[in-house]
């Protein structure tokens, strides 16, 4: 490594050159510096690519091939065209799976949206102690996934759990059976999820709300606007990137769901909350099916394809 | 407003300041409410946690133990091997924290402080895999490391985990925000690329580095996924496994479970507390997740 006592020494060099030999010598010495630095450059960024490429980039490339393979855990893999999609398609699993994560992503998406935007509003003040209000909401997203669960399972416990309780106390005599019930289980893990999640996005929306310009709401105050007047023409078109962005990501995650619904209830009861996700796993590493789970790996991947770049139009379109 | 006298003016003064004390109050009330619905499962997880086993699922409710039972803490530890699980899990968030950072933080010096071809070209080909979700490449990532007989070691894990893209991201991000005058400076004083990243840039992205060693810790603290899939024997097994497998063994000890929920939860806590400006902050530059 050079030390900083030396100043100056390289920069002195170029100088007394003739002309023509200058540019010449000039041109290759920009040759050499470029080769230079690409390995520089390549030199930084190898460690972390070498990973990543073996690790990321290959899989995500083999998956792809590999949907349009017969392979399992037992035989080597053969060609099997589009096999395993025509399959997919006749495969009940497959649609209660979709169906189910659609349903979810339907729940998750504009509840969480609707939440951590309000969250947001209501944190976003100058107030003594406000920043702890903030941690302590954000809190959920990051602790353990399991003790989540495990807590959330027994709270909805359907005889006996605080939530039915509660529900029993307000005069609901017939509450819902939560976890154990094939109609309840999925908004029984929405609600943990929603709960869960929305800590992150506001925390992406207060983000947001900062960086409005406060000169937009006093321009507003001198023309007289209240305070709706300014949300809706002040605070949400200035939130709308936010908003988009945060729609992307929820919309992406809700249909990668599979953590906390695996551990809450495993997909059941029956497949009550199978998602996409589990079933990948399931005929993949299960059952070791590896050439049908990829098809359905690449079905999950288009979906989540064709979602973003819907929005993406979408947002587009308003902005024109 | 100019031309009236300042009687009336310093009325309505302190009438307004009276009606913002009170919208604070009220404010505040609603923040506490708020508060406690939010952390209502925390708080309940907790209590269980101190109770006897047939005290946790009560009508109605026992929000503060009949009877605290202190000894769950002190039993938990034979009842299952938490001890093991814990140093299981710190482990593999410690490698793979150490390894995502410095890898991560070196890479993002490539990207934004050196110029050459192709760089951003491969730069996309990072973000683009961000957005493709995990599930969709497991399969091929999973045969990989059988074919390797890395399954059932931690090296699957580390192999898969430390070389993220997002760790890139969020560096390269930090590091466009340091102004290039200052990196020439000092390659004009004789420091070569490398001596650039070790004293000048790293030492400015602390708290870039800060963030993503946090949510990369975190991440692999939680992580239920991948040590579900890859780790087998029950020696390998991190906190988020063994308390899992708690639920099935021991079925009605939901008290010991709330125990082992609560055991698990506080390094978290600790960390989070220690560190929260610099998670906020991460997740609001970077607005992505590991």
């Amino acid at each position: 490594m050079t030390s900083l006592a030396e100043p100056g020494t390289r920069a002195a060099e170029p100088a007394g050159a003739p002309p023509d030999r200058h540019r010449n010598g000039q041109r290759m010495r920009r040759g050499a510096l470029r080769r230079r630095s690409t390995l520089v450059g390549w030199s930084f960024i190898l460690p972390n690519f070498l990973g990543f490429a073996l690790f990321t980039l290959v899989p995500v490339v083999a998956a792809f091939l590999l949907s349009f393979m017969n392979w399992d855990a037992y035989n080597p893999p053969t060609w099997a065209g589009v096999h395993n999609f025509v399959r997919m398609l006749n495969d009940q699993s497959f649609w209660v799976a979709l169906e189910n994560t659609a349903l979810y992503a339907l729940g998750h998406v504009p509840i969480t949206l609707a939440l951590s935007l309000l969250l947001a509003l209501l944190l976003n003040k100058k107030l003594k102690g406000i920043a702890f209000f903030r941690v302590a909401i954000f809190f959920p997203y990051i602790s353990s996934l399991v003790a989540v669960a495990i807590v959330w399972n027994l709270l909805f416990n359907p005889s006996s759990g605080p939530i039915n309780q509660f529900l029993h106390l307000i005069g609901i005599t017939n509450p819902p059976g939560w976890t154990a019930s094939t109609t309840w289980a999925l908004p029984a893990v929405i609600i943990t999820s929603v709960w869960k999640d929305m800590g992150y996005y506001m925390v992406l929306f207060l983000a947001g709300l900062q960086a409005i310009p406060q000169e937009y709401y006093e321009a507003a105050s001198v023309d007289g606007a209240n305070g709706w007047q300014k949300f809706w023409n002040v605070t949400v078109p200035s939130l709308r990137p936010t908003t988009f962005f945060v729609l992307v990501m929820l919309s992406i995650s809700s249909f990668k769901v599979f953590d906390l619904i695996f551990v809450m209830t495993g997909g059941g009861p029956g497949r009550a909350t199978l998602v996409l996700s589990q079933l990948i796993y399931q005929d993949g590493i299960l059952n070791g099916q590896f050439g049908y789970a990829s098809a359905i790996s690449l079905a999950l991947f288009l979906i989540v394809l064709v979602i973003t770049v819907f929005q993406f139009r979408l947002q587009q379109r308003r902005e024109n | 407003m100019a031309v009236t006298s300042a009687a009336p003016v310093r009325a309505s003064l302190r009438a307004r300041r009276a009606r913002d004390r009170v919208g604070k109050a009220v404010l505040y009330v609603l923040l506490a409410a708020l508060l406690i619905v939010v952390l209502l499962p925390f708080l309940w997880m907790l209590s269980s946690s101190l109770k006897d086993n047939v005290d946790v699922l009560t009508v109605p409710v026992q929000w503060i133990p009949k009877d605290w039972v202190w000894t769950n803490y002190r039993d938990i530890w034979s009842r299952i091997p938490l001890a093991g699980y814990i140093s299981n899990s710190a482990i593999l968030a410690v490698t793979i924290t150490f390894l995502q950072v410095l890898t991560g933080s070196f890479a993002a010096y490539g990207f934004s402080k050196v110029r050459f071809p192709g760089r951003d070209a491969l730069f996309l080909a990072y973000i683009a895999t961000i957005a493709v979700p995990w599930q969709a490449y497991m399969i091929p990532q999973y045969v990989m490391m059988q074919h390797a007989h890395l399954t059932n070691t931690f090296w699957s894990l580390i192999l898969l985990q430390a070389f993220g893209a997002f760790g890139v991201f969020l560096m390269r991000q930090y590091y466009m925000t340091i102004p290039d005058e200052l990196t020439e400076a000092a390659r004009i004083d004789g420091l070569n690329d490398y001596g650039i990243w070790a004293r000048i840039v790293l030492p400015l992205s602390k708290p870039a580095l800060a963030s993503l060693a946090l949510l990369t810790f975190v991440n692999t603290w939680n992580d239920y996924m991948g040590p579900f899939i890859y780790l087998s024997s029950n020696n390998l097994w991190t906190v988020q496994l063994g308390l899992r497998q708690f639920i099935g063994q021991y079925e009605a000890d939901y008290a010991m479970i709330m125990t082992g929920s609560v055991i698990s939860i506080l390094p978290i806590l600790v960390i989070f507390l220690a560190g929260q400006r610099y998670f906020i902050a991460g997740i609001a530059t970077s607005g992505l997740k590991g």
